[in-house]
């Protein structure tokens, strides 16, 4: 009897799971997409003193080599037809933090004629910040809460029985 | 050179195109015919003792009520110091102005902001179109009458509230 026969094999993929999740999760590189004020934050959040780099997450400047979206700002509806082309153009698995109140729901400027009443509109959003804007502590919390996400994921193990009951 | 003393000259060089009441204040505002403004403009800014080399703001306001838009030029002269508005009215239905575009470049955005916003039409801009809604939005949202869409593109407008009251 072999020894990969001798174990059981959910055992096998499910550690191999997470191994992986713990990989992706110690990766998690950004894309700058600043919109407003909130930007102002999300920079100090990739400063020296909060530093989100500690936490394996680096800014990058397109979306074709980003894993996470950070939408911090309001989201005009002119803008909101561009963001979903730019998270389009990211490869899966990609996930969204929505930061500060105008992106989680419009905010302070919900009832105006041209701004986009939450990016989960265009979207779908992982962690939502709340904060107007959030401080840096805040943002980094929600990365955390994302890694917490990124780590129960299971990729290898499709349609158990428990994933059909969830579904 | 005063505000009074420059109302005094557009008085006597362009007669009625410039109405003869001058308000007083700190930005003092004089009423201009509207398709002569940019007559009006360009003896300001080139008049040496005038020398209106600014043009610091240029705004619209609908006033529904008197079926007008009325458009607004901030003036400021860096050489002297002094400031003038003017204010030229449009008719609501069909409001078009000559542009200021030739004398003072930064009317092109300022002017692609009326135009965008209360659908005022400038003749003689070089490029007028949208510059802060998208480019295929239909309507002008500061017009009093303006109405929301429901949606844009399939993204919703309208937001019902989270608060379970």
């Amino acid at each position: 009897m072999s020894l990969i026969n001798s174990v059981p094999e959910t055992l096998v993929t499910a550690k191999l799971d997470e191994v992986l999740n713990w990989t992706r999760k110690s990766s998690v590189w950004y894309m700058l997409f600043g919109l407003a004020c909130c930007a102002i934050e999300m920079m100090q959040t990739g400063g020296p003193r909060s530093d989100l780099d500690r936490f394996g997450a680096v800014p990058r400047a397109t979306p074709r080599v980003s894993d996470l979206i950070i939408v911090s700002g309001t989201l005009t509806l002119k803008m909101a037809l561009r963001t979903k082309l730019l998270y389009e153009q990211m490869p899966d698995p990609k996930y969204v933090i929505s930061m500060g109140s105008c992106a989680n729901c419009g905010g302070l400027f919900q009832l105006a004629y041209s701004v986009c009443d939450g990016v989960d509109k265009v979207i779908p959003v992982d962690v939502y910040v709340p904060g107007c804007p959030p401080r840096p502590e805040a943002l980094t919390e929600g990365l955390l809460k994302l890694q917490e996400k990124i780590q129960q994921e299971r990729w290898l193990v499709r349609d158990t029985a428990a994933d059909v009951a969830n579904a | 050179m005063t505000v009074a003393e420059i109302h005094r000259l557009l008085r006597e060089r362009l007669g009625t195109i410039v109405s003869d009441e001058l308000k007083p204040g700190d930005w003092p505002v004089c009423e201009v015919r509207g398709q002569s403004i940019a007559e009006v403009c360009a003896i300001l800014r080139d008049e040496p003792g005038i020398a209106f080399d600014c043009l610091s703001n240029l705004t619209a306001v609908d006033r529904k009520a008197a079926d007008t838009i009325e458009v607004y030029y901030h003036l400021f002269s860096y050489a002297h110091g002094h400031r003038l508005v003017l204010r030229a009215s449009t008719p609501r239905p069909d409001p078009i102005l000559p542009t200021v575009t030739h004398l003072w470049p930064i009317a092109d955005w300022l002017e692609r902001e009326a135009f965008d916003l209360l659908g005022v039409r400038f003749t003689g801009h070089p490029d007028l179109r949208r510059i802060l809604m998208p480019e295929d939005w239909v309507g002008h949202p500061l017009r009093k009458d303006f109405v929301e869409p429901d949606e844009y593109h399939g993204i919703s407008t309208r937001r019902e509230s989270l608060l379970k009251l």
